[in-house]
């Protein structure tokens, strides 16, 4: 491969520009100088990437996916050196909060487990919970700080990636959706609805919830479904709510930004529709949440709901992401499905793709991921 | 077969008028409405122990506000008013409500919805404008109407439109010192539309004798001017503006109140998934509709100023013409007379409203001026220079884009008051048609509601 274009010919073709996508893009110029274009439908980063939460986590994942979010954690610390500005990441600590017995063990289990794999937390009791946060609710029993996690804003990660690409010399087609994708003699044609057609080498296939289509197009489905996350944010207050929250049992998760507001999510994921994209928060969710938000933090009770929204993230059977080089086709690679936890992880999925991309090997493994585990589903 | 299921959400002339056709026709709507009483913004009534008579409150309409809220009043014990209640969100089939104060959330479904939500109004930033002291017109309106209270002792009134120098004869009248109009029309453009305006003499009869009876009372009218800024630390001391003939001048004053006609309130409208249309002059997108108030979705009728603001006179038409739409669509056809009598009458409403606008142009041009420290965005403190910025660095050229990367129309308000305008500025920075920065997608809660712990209405 080359570092050169020419005539719409790019080593690389990255279809897809949410953060995996872009970051990949940005990876794959500044590091390894490759060519490429990234082909999105929307707006780079408006997708599943720009209306998730924003948490920076690590606790409480599959643990065979710790070294990828290490990696990834380190890049966030370097976001102001790479693209020129911090996407207000703050590492305030991350909370996981027990409301019972057993939610404690969970998390006792986690910190013992978690040791393996390089990740140090620490586990808190009642009485240091109400002297460090006397807001949380009266019925939390424990809770697990992972002191290094923290947040940023989704909404501006993902495009700055892009433009930090674009800078380094990627060509990035907005409001371009994929028509078609051909295999050709030595790598891939793309065309989009707009017309535009560019060849290339190698194919990254970062679309998200539509990246299992494009899988299934290349004879390996894998169990995908959309659904949309229920988010919904507060008037500002005074900063007072520094770690980001989190349930164990009871799916809600709470942080509050800089200048105020409370952003919140969690419950049941809602019904989304793909083609186009669109979706808005179900208001019996909504009101559901809003119940559990009250019993997290009491002190919450009457503050203004301004704003909600969702977005249309993709989630497999087995709530893994899919990883790595295609099991059916050279020069294809996936990155997609990351089931609504691939934030934190989108700067290291993309220094990892990069790698995979450019050198044929990464340091971090990623075999968990392996598309060739839905093998059973291929095509006779 | 059983009565259909009628919502309708506003309770101004639209809404009122609505309510009564479908009663008269043997059926129960539900209404609801944020305000305690009926009448709207434009009727909105006293609050519960003041009696001021309806002319000193109302004016010359004082005889179609009475009509109205008569109206309204007739209907009790036939409609199911649901007063003080905020539709804060809306799927297919129903609607869902919260009470203004707090407390349990409802869901209302629903065979028809009529959407009577009116307008607010048209602001366009100037340096200063959130300066405390410095109102709408329509908010120095609804103080002086609703509770007697004028904004300040010595006001300045500013902009452009029916409201201003309604609003300043009222202040007058009501024994505040005007110290200035300033009408950011200048003369010629009003000669220019005199011939459309007189497709509406009585309306253009009323102007008249305001403008002249603040001649006779000493208020200084100035035409043409342009806002350049409202002085003051703490509140307002002095409107700063340039006449027609590029003459800075300082006015003193301990209140502002400014704005630009009207624009509609299509949250509703919006959320429900109505296809909308751009309106060039204007520059907001509106709801589609037929001529009888049928959105694009099937069960969803828009009247009044939601859908296009011509003011409330023809809202009642609009409101009494959708519902017999809804009839007709439900197979309880309304005689044909009546029909074909509000579809004539709301055919010179849109001849009114296109004079208005003549008459009255909004004017864009003060933001490209606009120094980039100003406030555009008063809830998220994001100025016009961020929203320029958000083109030149950001390359974002689409309002929603726009609000993702810089916090335009994000907050409390969700850009009613600085979306229209966050457009051109972008549109303007970008060097492209006002059209294609788009507008603003509605989120719920259409207002900000509280959080509470409570239970799923079934």
């Amino acid at each position: 491969m080359s570092g050169g274009t020419h005539a719409g010919r790019y080593d690389v073709i990255i279809v897809g520009g949410g953060i995996m996508g872009a970051a990949t893009a940005f990876h794959l110029r500044t590091l390894y100088g490759k060519s490429v274009v990234l082909l999105e439908r929307g707006m780079v980063g408006a997708g599943a990437s720009g209306v998730n939460f924003g948490n920076v986590r690590r606790q409480g994942r599959f643990l065979p996916q710790m070294p990828l979010s290490h990696r990834a954690r380190e890049i966030w610390g370097r976001l102001p050196e790479l693209l020129g500005e911090d996407c207000e990441f703050l590492a305030t600590g991350g909370l996981r909060v027990a409301y019972s017995q057993a939610d404690m063990a969970v998390l006792e289990k986690h910190v013992n487990e978690a040791r393996d794999w390089d990740l140090h937390l620490d586990l808190l009791g009642q009485n240091a919970i109400r002297s460090r946060w006397p807001w949380l609710g009266p019925d939390v029993v424990g809770a697990l700080m992972s002191p290094d996690d923290g947040h940023a804003n989704p909404r501006l990660v993902a495009p700055a990636f892009g433009r930090a690409a674009k800078r380094a010399g990627v060509v990035v087609h907005e409001q371009c959706e994929v028509a078609d994708i051909a295999r050709e003699a030595t790598g891939f044609r793309v065309t989009a609805k707009t017309g535009l057609e560019v060849r290339g080498e190698v194919l990254l296939n970062s679309a998200g919830y539509w990246g299992g289509r494009i899988a299934a197009d290349f004879g390996e489905p894998v169990p995908i479904v959309p659904r949309g996350p229920q988010m919904a944010v507060t008037e500002p207050l005074p900063y007072f709510m520094e770690p980001v929250l989190g349930g164990v049992s009871s799916n809600i998760y709470l942080r509050q930004v800089k200048r105020g507001n409370v952003v919140f999510g969690g419950g049941l994921r809602g019904p989304v529709e793909t083609d186009p994209p669109r979706g808005r928060p179900v208001p019996e969710l909504s009101i559901a949440q809003w119940g559990r938000v009250v019993r997290f933090v009491p002190a919450l009770a009457g503050v203004q709901v301004i704003r909600s929204w969702t977005g249309v993230e993709g989630y497999m059977d087995d709530d893994i992401p899919v990883m790595g080089e295609s099991g059916t086709t050279p020069g294809l690679f996936h990155a997609f499905g990351f089931c609504g936890h691939g934030f934190q992880l989108g700067p290291g999925v993309g220094a990892v793709m990069a790698e995979l991309i450019a050198t044929g090997r990464t340091v971090t493994p990623i075999d968990p991921f392996h598309i060739r585990r839905f093998e059973s589903l291929k095509p006779a | 077969m059983a009565d259909p299921r009628i919502v309708i959400v506003g309770a101004g002339p639209a809404g009122t008028r609505a309510a009564e056709a479908f009663v008269r026709h043997g059926l129960r709507p539900v209404v609801i409405d944020e305000a305690q009483r009926s009448g709207g913004q434009i009727y909105r009534r006293q609050p519960p122990g003041f009696s001021r008579p309806a002319k000193a409150v109302y004016g010359f309409e004082a005889g179609r506000a009475e009509g109205v809220h008569g109206a309204f009043d007739a209907l009790a014990g036939s409609i199911d008013h649901r007063p003080e209640t905020l539709v804060w969100n809306i799927q297919a089939g129903a609607v869902h409500t919260a009470p203004a104060g707090g407390g349990a959330v409802g869901r209302v479904e629903y065979d028809a919805l009529i959407l009577a939500t009116g307008a607010c109004d048209r602001v366009i930033p100037f340096p200063g404008w959130t300066t405390a002291g410095v109102y709408t017109l329509g908010a120095a309106q609804i103080a002086l109407k609703y509770q007697a209270c004028a904004i300040g002792g010595r006001v300045v009134f500013m902009g452009t439109g029916p409201l201003l120098y309604l609003v300043a004869y009222q202040y007058a009248k009501a024994g505040a010192k005007v110290a200035a109009v300033l009408d950011t029309t200048t003369f010629a453009t009003k000669l220019g539309a005199l011939r459309r305006l007189l497709a509406v003499p009585q309306a253009f009869l009323k102007g008249l004798y305001y403008l002249g009876w603040l001649r006779r009372h000493g208020v200084a009218i100035h035409e043409g001017v342009t806002p350049v800024r409202a002085e003051g630390e703490q509140a307002v001391t002095a409107m700063v503006f340039r006449t027609a003939r590029g003459q800075e001048r300082r006015i003193e004053c301990d209140a502002v109140g400014f704005g630009y006609g009207l624009q509609s309130e299509t949250q509703l409208a919006d959320l429900v998934g109505c296809s909308f249309v751009y309106e060039p002059h204007s520059r907001q997108w509106l709801p589609e509709a037929d001529a009888d108030g049928r959105s694009s979705v099937a069960g969803v009728y828009l009247a009044g100023d939601g859908r296009r603001v011509r003011g409330a006179d023809f809202a009642e038409m609009a409101g009494e013409l959708a519902a017999l739409a809804v009839l007709h669509d439900v197979g309880r056809p309304a005689a044909g007379d009546r029909l074909a009598e509000l579809r004539r009458g709301l055919d010179r409403g849109l001849r009114w409203g296109g004079a208005l606008q003549a008459v009255f142009p909004v004017p864009h041009r003060f933001l490209g001026d606009l120094p980039a420290e100003t406030v555009l965005c008063r809830c998220e403190g994001v100025t016009v220079g961020d929203a320029r910025r958000a083109v030149d660095d950001l390359d974002a050229r689409e309002i929603n884009r726009a609000k993702a990367l810089s916090r335009i129309g994000m907050g409390r308000c969700q850009g009613r008051y600085c979306g229209l305008s966050a457009a051109t500025i972008l549109a303007e920075t970008a060097g492209a048609d006002p059209s294609t920065a788009m507008r603003l997608r509605g989120q719920a809660p259409v207002k900000p509601i509280p959080l509470t712990q409570q239970e799923v209405p079934s």
